[in-house]
């Protein structure tokens, strides 16, 4: 093997997403990250041009890479999410790349669910806006780890200092109140290139890292051994041949945390407890495995186990609930009503529930809460209060993503309804807070 | 209380994964949902790079049993021999049951007509949504990727077909969290892509990785080509090369396998995967904009196709 598989092969994956309104160039942005970074190919801007010519302009209109559906096109908007896909030396990227138009709530939410790190675009000529704070009331909420805050069109306010300062503090302040762990302020020029790829000339007093530089460098992995380790159950392997006569092992993807071999676990939501005898990562027998890895495990004892089922340390299993508190972003066209009956997906499970209560409806705008309002449309966020037909190991969302999330899903035609994140919503400042809260948080709605 | 505690920066984090282990531990992931929620899924294999991939992540995935799923190749008639022969090993080495859906046998029996230009890849798309729905197939896996047309970027990882197998791209569901919604009525399948969000180079590395063999048509080796606008397309039964086109042996090979009367080779001298993945990782052109002429048919071509049941 060459160096340069080696080197290629030994970068890590940074899933990130973009989130801003219409005019405040998050299209050039995009563009320019993948052009600059070489990730835009001749074929594709020849392709580019030709159908700019075609139309009739007379600059190949960028927006045309990006916009990928004949209706996008023509109406010369982003309708959907979009993934994209480039890489430097040190890491591959995949982009979630959310539309600003009035669809942004579910559009930033499906992009926020699965990013690390959220890029917010402001326009440095108007600051922080509604917009601005509902973009970081969404990447809160979902609880993306990094949040960088790109303040865009420097050159129009001459590259000034003060100007930067004064929103990178406005937006700090918002953001941290709302519990965003890292908050990392950017000085930017899309359209000239300034401290997006290369640095800025233009800003001397800007001693930070470039957008790329950023999304190269943050931190990617954590310490899983602070996390609750989780295990839910997708499949169980039972080959039945002559050559494995006995084997069983159970299939899934670690959602949280570290298993070793000969660690005691529970089985949830019977309860009942064995040791781990084997893990099989992928066709390798292995001590130890986390967090994401897809494996399977085999367990001493030879007890009832299916798809569904979550398998946890025995001194570390989530409770067992049937009554599910949650902030959820609706995201069906048709509404969720109290006395609604639907499917609930959690994990590898999915089950039948009733929506019980809707307590609040969250305004983004201002974070304020409306009480009862009967119903949760489009975009919306709200509480909910839902009774599933069967327990559930549920944590809450802010100790995992993974294992506290779940969909809300119309059981006569299949459709999505609902995306629901179990637990108290935002973060809180402190930990501290927290603790002191912990208890007047069941009572009380949290945002 | 935060549990996602974020490592210090330079210190070295013992259970960093690499980018190919995430994409593969992904890709597992979805193969055994699929294999958890459905019914009757098939793998379409073709015998190129992407189905070749996706047979190899299957077969890792449910190690030490076989693969619950057959296969099924929709066989344009004008197929790469070297292909058909890897296909055909690839089925008998693994065990495994092929479905063909031949285009050739609905052109003979009068349901398909010739193009005029002669290309049969959009002509695929009947004799695969008929044997979905023959075979009542409720979850078909494709190799597509989001890095390969902009249309396929905007493709969930499980896409809901209605009982036309018809795509419509203003109607997909959310897709959020690793929580994929394969709920369908009868009738209706489900898309599934579990190479979504892998691009050539990853899918290379990882056949290199992995030790993966793929048929000779990947490797540059001589080969009797004509051009037709700006490809080199390979002499053959199928109809090429026309009068006024004139053959000629170069040193080539595939970036992609498909139907021959559309799929172009590249001239290249890379005849080892290191070599391959040196020539894609300095290339300027696209894998489909170096060697697909049904993409070039208009701006829309692929989304068209997709929204009548192609892939």
């Amino acid at each position: 093997m060459t160096t340069t598989t080696e080197q290629l092969s030994a970068t890590t994956l940074l899933r990130f997403a973009t989130a801003g309104s219409v005019d405040d160039g998050k299209s050039t942005l995009v563009g320019r990250l993948l052009h600059d970074s070489k990730s835009v190919l001749t074929d594709q801007l020849e392709a580019v041009a030709l159908a700019s010519t075609n139309r009739g302009q007379e600059a190949p209109d960028l927006a045309l890479l990006t916009d990928g559906l004949r209706a996008e096109r023509e109406q010369g908007i982003t309708i959907d999410v979009a993934y994209r896909y480039f890489a430097t030396t040190r890491r591959r990227f995949i982009l979630a790349d959310t539309p600003g138009h009035v669809q942004y709530t579910r559009n930033m939410v499906t992009g926020a669910s699965t990013a690390e790190l959220a890029v917010v675009l402001v326009d440095a000529r108007n600051g922080v806006v509604e917009q601005t704070r509902r973009h970081a009331a969404v990447a809160a909420l979902l609880r993306v780890p990094h949040v960088v805050l790109a303040v865009n069109k420097m050159d129009l306010v001459e590259y000034a200092e003060p100007v930067f300062a004064a929103i990178a503090e406005e937006f700090t302040a918002y953001a941290a109140s709302l519990g965003v762990p890292e908050i990392t302020a950017i000085p930017i020029s899309a359209l000239a290139g300034d401290n997006v790829v290369e640095p800025s000339a233009h800003m001397d007093w800007y001693g930070g890292p470039t957008v790329l530089e950023h999304l190269e460098t943050v931190p990617v992995s954590h310490d899983l051994t602070a996390c609750h380790a989780r295990f839910p159950v997708q499949y169980v392997i039972r080959p039945q041949t002559a050559e494995h006569p006995d084997y069983r092992g159970y299939a899934g993807q670690i959602a949280a945390g570290v298993f070793r071999v000969g660690e005691t676990v529970s089985v949830l939501p019977s309860g009942r407890t064995t040791t781990i005898e084997g893990i099989d990562a992928l066709g390798e027998s292995v001590d130890i495995a986390w967090a994401p890895q897809s494996v399977t495990i085999r367990l001493a004892d030879d007890i009832d186990v299916s798809r569904g089922d979550l398998l946890a340390p025995a001194d570390d299993a989530p409770a067992i609930t049937q009554d599910v508190e949650a902030t959820v972003c609706h995201v069906a066209d048709r509404p969720l009503t109290v006395g609604q009956r639907v499917l609930l997906k959690h994990t590898t499970r999915t089950v039948k529930a009733i929506v019980k209560d809707i307590p609040s409806r969250l305004t983004l705008d201002d974070l304020s809460q409306h009480p009862a309002p009967g119903q949760l449309v489009a975009n919306d966020i709200g509480r909910v209060v839902v009774r599933t037909a069967e327990p559930l190991a549920l944590d809450a969302y802010a100790d995992s993503r993974r294992t506290g999330s779940f969909l809300l899903i119309d059981p006569a035609d299949g459709t999505t309804l609902t995306a629901g994140m179990a637990g108290a919503s935002f973060t809180a400042a402190t930990d501290a807070a927290a603790d002191a809260d912990a208890a007047a948080e069941d009572a009380e709605w949290d945002f | 209380m935060s549990t996602v505690a974020t490592v210090p920066e330079g210190t070295v984090n013992p259970y960093a994964l690499s980018h190919l282990d995430s994409l593969e531990s992904e890709a597992v992931h979805i193969f055994r949902e699929v294999a958890g929620e459905f019914e009757r899924p098939v793998i379409l294999f073709s015998g190129g790079k992407d189905s070749i991939l996706m047979l190899h992540l299957a077969l890792k995935a449910f190690a030490p049993a076989p693969i619950p799923f057959t296969l099924l190749h929709v066989d344009t008639g004008h197929n790469f021999p070297e292909v058909l022969e890897y296909r055909d090993r690839t089925v008998e080495k693994h065990g495994l049951r092929l479905h063909v859906a031949s285009v050739q046998e609905y052109i003979d029996a009068g349901k398909l007509r010739e193009r005029p230009d002669g290309t049969r890849n959009p002509l695929q798309t009947v004799p695969l949504t008929e044997a979905i729905q023959q075979h009542r197939f409720d979850a078909v896996f494709g190799g597509g990727r989001r890095d390969e047309e902009k249309a396929r970027a905007k493709e969930r990882v499980f896409s809901l077909r209605d009982e036309f197998s018809q795509w419509d791209p203003r109607r997909q569901r959310p897709e959020l969290w690793q929580l994929y919604n394969g709920r369908h009525a009868a009738g209706e399948h489900v898309r599934v892509f579990p190479i979504s969000n892998w691009t050539e180079l990853d899918v290379w590395q990882y056949i290199e990785r992995e030790g993966i063999e793929l048929p000779e048509i990947y490797f540059a080796h001589d080969r009797e080509v004509f051009n037709r606008s700006g490809m080199w397309l390979t002499a053959g039964d199928w109809g090429g090369p026309k009068d006024h086109e004139t053959v000629e042996t170069r040193q080539v090979r595939y970036r992609t396998v498909g139907d021959m009367s559309c799929t172009g080779a590249v001239d290249s001298d890379a005849t080892t995967l290191d070599a391959v993945i040196t020539e894609i990782a300095a290339s300027r052109l696209t894998e489909r904009g170096a060697t697909r002429a049904d993409d070039k048919m208009s701006e829309a071509a692929m989304e068209d196709r997709k929204r009548e049941g192609y892939f």
